[in-house]
């Protein structure tokens, strides 16, 4: 078996009192795909910026009983060689291009930008290399839109200029969080296509952030399913679909709006007036199934190659 | 479609200047809204929906054509005639935080449109129908006295939905009511848009981006691209069947929640890819894209016309024309 990219485990993220993320594992191995998915708040995102060593120290506290990115202890490493390993052994693309790109800076010197820093490349080989770049990414013309400022693309071909930044470094693993969130689904389905070709032809990592469990069907080889900073369950994607264990991943299926299906069963315990709960199984409040164990968090129970995070599965 | 029409655009055009160029927000929009269905728009971003939903209510004028409601042109009332029909003609919009006043409670946000109406005449007067209506979109009148962040997002469309039900609405336009939501809460909410309608009276225009959801809700869908009406029907129909081909774009877009089906449709060939054909307002929106394309498609607009009962296509694909 080949060395994990991401190889996280027992992650927690605080701010202050709070506890974002608890007790997160997650492994990723070169050429795999893996999708963490959460409603707002579920810690998804958080985490994945602790895996590249973004939070600011003074704001967030980070721990872990491992948290290894190509082999490199993340936590221990000085900020140095942080900014060494991001852009060259992973990269991240956002949900909003338009914020993540400079405005003030042609998208040709943004994309050069990382050539130089990571490759050492001279200024007009790194410019050759970025209209290159723009071309793999699905843009024509590459040369000729170097200069071009990112207002002017649409919201999909900004995310490609992002992508074509992402892909500069040569990074082994790709993060990409809700990149698709905000754009139509015709385009969507086009940067699935592009992301998910990009990453296997290069033999990438992949992990894909995302709400939308409909969307994970199609792009990802694993999905970890996070509810307030935890763990629910992880499995991969054909038994997540055809046999989830969980009951929120029971849940978050049942309100997928679908095609064929009637109209959407609406569940008491979708409602999410109630808060998750502070002491054992967050989803517990809401869970059709609680019961006194579940004042408890339960560990990982492993069932026929998935693993969920319920006193229900106990044996 | 035999029910009286509560709302019909005729020959919708809004036109734009913009530096030296003219932009089409709508190009020719024939529709009829009638009353109690509710009627869902989709397309992608810039196709003129919200536009669309905004003409309807009068929020923005059109460059051309008329706007009726209940067989009365909207666009000849004078201002004070018109603020008395919207009373019955509502907006909800996508981001509840932003359409909400972040300095009001909830109580005086519902309250607000009883008094403007004259529906209350003292403050004291909608304590009752206010309590009245939290309730009804499950929300606990013990928390009348909040501002709308101490709500959820949830939460705070459900106050939305409830402000835009104070004074006795007959057609209700959502302008993608769902998309800041979390999946759950989605669901949550298209549960109440059900109660709405199962209770009667209540006319929606419902603009969205997300097939699924416009399938399992709407009795007939609009699909619009660049600024026209391309398709429309019974949801079921035209999405299994589509007529025009961006809407089979559409529909092979969507994400499916079933591994198999999703891999397979990837080892497709992307289904429409941009072939050079520039767009121009007086052709067919999708022909730069199609994988159809017709001799036709680059010279002349295809008409929107009946291709079967109940549906409409603007595609020369269709129909038992010749193309010119």
């Amino acid at each position: 078996m080949s060395e994990a990219l991401l190889d996280m485990n027992g992650l927690e993220v605080r701010f202050g009192s709070t506890i974002a993320v608890r007790d997160v594992g997650l492994h990723v191995l070169p050429g795999e795909a893996v999708g963490l998915v959460g409603e707002s708040g579920s810690g998804k995102s958080t985490a994945m910026l602790a895996v590249l060593g973004l939070h600011p120290p003074g704001s967030a506290a980070v721990t872990a009983r491992r948290l290894r990115l190509a082999g490199h202890d993340i936590l221990a490493v000085p900020e140095r060689t942080l900014r060494d390993l991001r852009g060259r052994v992973a990269a991240m693309i956002f949900q909003d291009p338009l914020t993540a790109l400079n405005p003030v800076m042609p998208i040709g010197s943004q994309i050069a930008e990382v050539l130089v820093r990571h490759h050492r490349l001279g200024r007009s080989a790194a410019m050759m290399q970025a209209s290159a770049l723009l071309e793999t990414v699905g843009i024509a013309d590459g040369a000729g839109r170097l200069r071009d400022y990112p207002m002017a693309f649409s919201g999909g071909m900004r995310q490609r200029v992002m992508i074509a930044i992402a892909l500069a470094g040569q990074p082994r693993l790709l993060i990409a969080d809700e990149p698709t969130t905000a754009l139509d689904v015709t385009v969507q389905a086009e940067l699935v296509r592009l992301i998910r070709g990009l990453q296997r032809e290069r033999g990438m990592g992949l992990v894909w952030v995302t709400h939308d469990l409909a969307l994970m069907a199609g792009v990802v080889d694993r999905v970890v399913v996070l509810y307030a900073g935890r763990v629910m369950e992880s499995a991969p994607v054909d038994l997540l679909y055809a046999r989830p264990l969980h009951p929120y991943t029971v849940a978050l299926l049942e309100s997928l709006p679908r095609f064929e299906a009637g109209p959407p069963r609406v569940r008491a315990h979708a409602t999410r007036d109630v808060a998750p709960a502070a002491e054992g199984c967050p989803f517990a409040p809401r869970c059709p199934h609680r019961f006194a164990r579940c004042a408890q968090m339960p560990p990982l129970f492993e069932d026929r190659g998935s693993l969920a995070a319920c006193w229900l599965l106990a044996r | 479609m035999n029910r009286a029409p509560l709302a019909e655009l005729s020959g919708i055009g809004v036109r734009y200047r913009k530096g030296g160029d003219v932009r089409h927000g709508l190009i020719e929009i024939d529709l009829a809204v009638a009353a109690g269905e509710t009627l869902a728009i989709i397309g992608e971003s810039g196709c003129g929906k919200s536009t669309l939903g905004r003409v309807l209510l009068r929020l923005q004028e059109p460059t051309e054509g008329d706007v009726r409601y209940r067989g009365e042109s909207l666009l000849a009332l004078k201002p004070h005639a018109m603020r008395r029909r919207r009373q019955a003609m509502q907006m909800i919009f996508q981001d509840p935080l932003a359409s909400l006043n972040p300095r009001m409670t909830v109580g005086e946000t519902l309250g607000e449109p009883l008094m403007v109406h004259r529906l209350a005449r003292r403050w004291r007067d909608t304590v009752e129908p206010v309590a009245a209506a939290m309730r009804r979109v499950g929300l606990d009148p013990a928390t009348v006295r909040r501002f709308p962040h101490q709500f959820s997002g949830g939460q705070r469309q459900r106050i939305a939905i409830a402000r835009a039900t104070m004074a006795g609405a007959e057609l209700i336009v959502a302008d993608e009511p769902l998309a800041s939501l979390d999946i759950t809460i989605q669901s949550q909410i298209l549960g109440l848009f059900e109660d709405m309608r199962a209770q009667g009276g209540v006319t929606f225009v419902f603009i969205s981006h997300d097939l699924p959801v416009v399938s399992q809700t709407a009795d007939r869908v609009v699909v619009m691209l660049g600024g026209r009406i391309v398709e429309d029907g019974a949801p079921r129909a035209v999405f299994r069947e589509p007529a025009h081909p961006y809407t089979q774009a559409l529909v092979d877009a969507v994400p499916v929640p079933d591994p198999d089906a999703a891999r397979r449709r990837q080892e497709r060939p992307a289904a429409a890819v941009a072939h050079g054909t520039p767009a121009r307002p007086d052709l067919c929106p999708f022909a730069p894209r199609c994988p159809h394309l017709l001799p036709a498609c680059t010279h002349t607009m295809p008409p929107l016309r009946h291709v079967a009962p109940g549906r409409r296509a603007a595609c020369w694909l269709h129909g038992d024309w010749s193309p010119p």
